[in-house]
Order: structure tokens, then sequence, then C-alpha cells
């Protein structure tokens, strides 16, 4: 692939899946515009989900899914050996996700629940650098494939890449939406990382915060305006942890 | 014959999630022949305890990205059922447009990118892109067909945002849906060059009997139902699912097992197409006697064809209720709401088959028992059994080693398991 006239070196990808819906690697195959594009500067030797070649040597790693198991802490380990760059993928990989929600419960209760008196090994859920060092985080419940280029185009032609440092509310003015707390509805806009372009509060479901803090939030002062208006505590932590993450701050 | 063969594929490619085939032939004779999930298991059900009636719906929409609809509108019917509450019609046309949409979506996936590469003899789509970049153009224009559609229903393509308890809240504006419209009219011609491409492929002749599950018709070929049936006579409610499912544990999986009237059973498009094959649109119906699709058919690698047979139908049923909805007065899209305490069960013909979604809420409208059947976890077992016939019936034929273990991948794919689902 030329660019300017000059030959790129199109980095060899691996994406791999851990505990999570797959939902974030769909968004690879995704934005079908671009697809061709998109796949036309990278080599893709190592994608499960939908190729049978199974070419080692990548040197970007796609990381999607929490982790949760034994075996996965060794996957994940051979992987940051193999990989110069380790890019964990949407909200599992980068806060646990919603898998996270498992860590509220006792787990051999959990087990007989669901396995009865056959229990199957599982971990409380981890985000992936709770395990290993990460490079780079791309949040999101999926990830946004737009953002998934940009990195990409970062790694590949390092062309600047910045997640932005706003929180969603300002996505969210600039599509003229109505805003959701004077509908009587609970957001978490005015403090998640800005970047999906507000489709949430769009629907009149607020934001539930799946990318995680922006840069720049005055927590308090949400604090006291969700309180203000009348939420619950339980109603606003219960948003908080939805994700996983707020961890730490919440 | 004193033949050994071993087939041992560890992680499946092409499926979503993970699952291994293990095949021991020894001195000619077989002696084992496993599929088994070995994906990491989620407990959703037990993380559903304590939540609040309006987070449930995007938690269930997380236990799959590839039917992340199908589980958020079975959420949905279970919760609205527990509260005892009718949607309004237009909102009940707005999801079965989501529905089908997301159906395209997924079954156009599944056929171009996950099963269409062995049939062509290569690894992956990848290597279509400079052999045969037609058929790669057809499939990134239905997918993205198919993807927009769901947008504009659902609000987003993977995990919907727009779809809530108690209806919709976004009416598609008539301008986006008749440009849809008329892009749907446009798709017919890359379906039909779709059913010439996989009439060109050599589906195995393989058949194996067993019972197939699915909705029933009530009124059309049926996404949304309350009864189920079986092609072994079974009639009952969807409120029934457990004395349908029979969930058991299997020591080698991390994906539960069913049975119904015999040691395992199929849901899915094959299962559907057998159970309300005369229910489809007519130009559907007309594919799938040119496919040489007859029901009741027990040919698991046939499940490729009722796929493109319902993507047929649903660009026709998409087109209709567009029609509709133009033509009348939105009205209402949210029935009120009030959560009250009690159990409701949601069934939904998701993409892979029948999904229940059972819920018990506390009168706060809180969760305190959930319990989702899944349609992977009862395809896994049947799976697994024609794993067995399949092995013995092409070794007979003096397959050789490498054959065999495409054969057996193959077999698995065409079931199109969505095994992260199957362990939630
Ligand atoms: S972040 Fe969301 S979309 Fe991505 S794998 Fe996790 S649950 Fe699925
Ligand atoms: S709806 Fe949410 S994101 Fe939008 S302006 Fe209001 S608080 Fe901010
Ligand atoms: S609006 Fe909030 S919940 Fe929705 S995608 Fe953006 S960050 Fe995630």
């Amino acid at each position: 692939m030329k660019y300017l006239g000059i030959e790129s070196q199109r980095p060899k990808i691996g994406v791999f899946d851990f505990t999570g819906c797959e939902g974030c690697q769909l968004q690879l195959a995704n934005k079908e515009e671009t697809l061709a594009a998109f796949l036309s500067c990278i080599d893709v030797v190592c994608f499960r989900e939908i190729s049978s070649a199974s070419g080692e040597g990548f040197t970007i790693a796609l990381v999607e899914g929490a982790i949760s198991r034994e075996d996965e802490v060794e996957r994940i380990r051979w992987i940051r050996e193999q990989a110069e760059v380790l890019v964990a993928l949407g909200s599992c990989a980068c806060f646990g996700g919603v898998n996270r929600l498992k860590n509220d419960f006792d787990l051999d209760e959990a087990n007989r629940e669901v396995y009865g008196d056959q229990p199957k090994p599982t971990l409380p859920v981890r985000a992936i650098n709770e395990v290993v060092p990460v490079d780079l985080e791309i949040p999101g419940c999926p990830v946004s494939k737009a953002e998934v280029e940009r990195v990409v185009q970062h790694l590949i032609w390092e062309v600047p890449f910045r997640f932005p440092a706003y929180p969603v509310c300002l996505e969210c003015k600039q599509r003229y939406t109505v805003c959701v707390f004077e509908m009587g509805e609970l957001c978490l806009g005015p403090i998640t990382r800005a970047g999906c372009d507000a489709p949430c509060p769009a629907a009149g479901l607020g934001c539930w915060g799946c990318r995680g803090p922006a840069q720049e939030t005055n927590f308090e002062e949400f604090l006291s305006v969700a309180r203000e208006r009348g939420f619950s505590e339980d109603e606003i932590v219960d948003r908080l942890a939805f994700f996983g993450g707020f961890r730490g701050i919440a | 014959m004193s033949r050994q063969v071993t087939v041992d594929v560890r992680h499946l490619t092409r499926v979503e999630g993970h699952g291994n085939i293990l095949v021991r032939i020894k001195d000619g004779k077989l002696e084992e022949a496993r599929w088994d999930v070995v994906e990491t298991p989620r407990f959703f059900e037990v993380m559903f305890k304590g939540k609040d009636f309006r987070s449930v719906p995007l938690l269930a929409a997380r236990i799959c990205g590839i039917c992340s609809i199908s589980h958020c509108l079975t959420s949905l019917a279970a919760t609205e059922n527990a509260f005892q509450l009718v949607i309004p019609k237009t909102a009940a046309k707005v999801r079965l447009l989501a529905k089908h949409g997301e159906t395209l979506q997924s079954h156009l996936l599944h056929l171009f990118f996950l099963a269409m590469p062995d049939f062509l003899g290569v690894p992956s789509v990848l290597p279509l892109l400079e052999t045969n970049p037609k058929a790669v153009e057809i499939a990134i224009r239905l997918k993205g067909l198919a993807n927009r559609l769901c947008e504009v229903t659902a609000g987003r393509t993977t995990h919907p945002v727009s779809l809530r308890v108690g209806g919709v809240t976004v009416m598609p504006c008539s301008d986006e849906l008749l440009d849809l419209r008329g892009e749907l009219e446009h798709s017919l011609d890359d379906l039909a060059a779709t059913v010439d491409l996989v009439k060109s492929f050599e589906l195995p002749e393989f058949v194996r009997e067993t019972e197939f599950v699915s909705l029933k018709a009530e009124d059309g070929y049926p996404f949304f139902g309350d009864r189920v049936i079986s092609t072994d006579g079974v009639e009952c409610d969807a409120a029934n699912y457990l004395e349908v499912a029979n969930e058991y544990v299997d020591a080698n999986n991390t994906s539960k097992w069913t049975h119904l009237s015999r040691g395992s059973y199929v849901v899915g498009a094959l299962a559907r197409f057998n159970n309300n094959h005369e229910f489809l649109h007519p130009e559907a119906t007309r594919v799938a006697r040119e496919m040489n699709l007859e029901p009741v058919c027990h040919n698991p690698f046939m499940c490729n064809v009722a796929q493109l047979v319902e993507c047929i139908h649903c660009t026709h049923e998409a087109m209709d209720l567009i029609d509709e909805l133009i033509a009348t007065q939105p009205g209402e899209l949210t029935a009120p709401v009030e959560p009250k305490s009690g159990q409701g069960v949601g069934a939904v013909e998701a993409p892979r088959g029948i999904l229940f979604h059972d819920y018990e809420y506390n009168h706060e409208g809180r969760i305190v028992r959930a319990n989702c059947v899944v349609p992977t976890t009862q395809n896994n077992a049947n799976i697994h059994r024609d794993l067995s016939s399949l092995v013995t019936y092409f070794v007979k034929q003096g397959i050789s080693d490498e054959a065999l273990e495409l054969k057996c991948s193959m077999l698995v794919r065409s079931y199109d398991p969505c095994i992260s689902c199957s362990v939630h």
C-alpha cells in the first residue's frame, strides 16, 4: 500500500478474544464502506473468528475480552511476549466490562447455581492491564470502528492520534440531542470520555459510561447534580458500575 | 481395515467462540467423536440478579455481539410479560424490522465470511478480495445494507440503544425508511447472484434423522411467538420451555446440553424451515425449491441453504413492513411501564434458533432469578451426535484424513454456532 508515494509496511496483525461477546471483533468486519481499504493496509495473520490461517509473527495484537480463567492468563501472557504492540479492544478488555458484575457474587455459589454439582473452572474477572502491560486501550461497548481505524493509521503511519479529552456531552450537543436529564433520565455523559458520537442519549437512553471516565471531569459536581435531580445512590452506583470503567473513582 | 486416524482440532476457526473437535479411529473402528465447547463460562444468569429492569435489556444484549438485538428483544418480552404489558403496534413493527436486519446481517456474515471459504478452498474471505472480488463486493453490499437496517431501527448495529421496556424510543423517519426500501428492492439482484453462488457449492450429502424445534407460526413465518413445536409432534407454550430444553451439564463442556423427544434436537434456520415452510414469502419458497430444500430436511449442511432462503424472506417482509409503517400514523411508541413482582418468559427466534429468557422480578422491578436457554446450547448435543455418524459415513467411503477433518469442521460450521452465547 502506497501512501504519498512511499511503500509502507503492512503490519502483521493478530486478533484474539477472551471473556466477552465478540461484538468488538465483529466491528472489525463492519463499516463496510471502508472495509476493503482497511484490509488492504494491514496483514491479518491470525483471526480465528474469520480465518483458518493461523500464521504467527504478528507485531500488533488486538485483544478483545476480559480475563476470567487460568488458561486465559497463560494465553494473554503468550500474546504479550509475541506482540510489539498490544491493543486492548473494547470495555471488556479495558475495564473488565459487564463481566465484572460477576465479581459482586460468590463464585462457588454462582457456579452451583449455573452448573449444579459439576462446577467449571472460573476466576474473578480482570481487565487485560491487570494481568499484562497494555500499550493502547480503545474503550467502548462495542468499540467504534472509526476509532480502531484511526489507531491503526497511527500505528502504521504515525498519524497523530489522541482520544478526545472532553466528555460525551459535547458530542451530544453537536447532534442537537435534547438532554435526557430534562426527560427525567440519568446520564453519565458529563463524566464519560467522548468519541462514540453519543448514540445512547440520542435514543433517549442516557449514557451508561461504556467508554470510562473523561480526562477532565468534575465528578463531585456530577454527583451533586444527579442527587439534586432526585436519582438515588443505588441508581447512580449501579450505573457507574455497569461497564467497570469508573472503578477507583466511584 | 486397519486404519488409524486422529482428527484433533483445538479451537475450530471461523465460528464464534472456542470449541474443539476430536475424532479417534483405531484399527478402522470409530473409538470416539466429540464436539466440545471449552469457552470460558460467563455467569450472566447470576449477574442479572438484583438488576433494575431498565438495565436488564442492556445487560442481556451483551450476551452476544452477533445477535445482540435478539437477546435484547427476548429480554424485553420476558420483562413485558412479567409486568403484563402490551406494547403499541407501531413499536412491534419497528422491532420486527430490527429483527429482520439482524437475521440478514447474521446469516450473511455466516454464509459469506464463515462458510463460503470452505467451498472455495481458501482459509478465509481475505484471499477472495483478489481472486473473487465480485463475491466479496456482493457480500459487503448486502451486509452493509443489513447493518444500516439495524442502525435505523435499533439505533446501532451491535448492542441496540432504542429498544426499551414498553416499546421503542425512536420512530425512523419516512425518508430513511424510503431509502432503505429502495435499497432492499435493489438488493434482490445481489441475493439472486448469491443463490447462483451457493448453488455452485458442493454440499455434502449426509443425512441423520433428528428432531427440529422452533416457534410455531401464528401470523406468518415466526420470529416472535408464544408456542413451540417440533417435528416429533411436541407442541406447548413457550412459558413451558424448561420441558422443551431439559438442560443438563456435560463433564467436557462449558455449554449445557439439551434433549426433548430423542437424545438431542436442532434449532435454527433449518428447524424454522422444516416446521413453518408454508408461511414463507412465495419468492423464498421458489428459491427453496430451486435449491432442492424440501421439508423435512435432515441434512445439517442444508442449514446454509435455509439461511439464504430466510434472507430472501426477510428482505421481502422488511419491504412490506416499511410500506405499512409509512402508510400509517405512528401513534404511541411506548406503553406506560409499571414494575410488578412476578415471572415472565420471552421467546424469540434468534438467527441461530429459538431463544428463551425467563425472569422473576420483585415489586421494585429488580430481578430475583433469571434463566436463559440459548440456541447454540440447544444445538451442541446434536452437533456432537452428528459427528459420529458423519465420520462413520465418510470413513466407509474411504475419505482421506485431511478431507475428513474438513468435513467435520464444515459440519460444525453449518450450525453457525455462537459459542460465547452458549456459555452465557
Ligand atoms: S466490550 Fe462490549 S461489545 Fe466488546 S466484547 Fe465486551 S461486551 Fe462485547
Ligand atoms: S443527554 Fe447526557 S450527554 Fe447529552 S447533554 Fe445531557 S447529560 Fe450530556
Ligand atoms: S453514549 Fe455513553 S454508553 Fe453510549 S456509547 Fe457513548 S460512552 Fe458508551
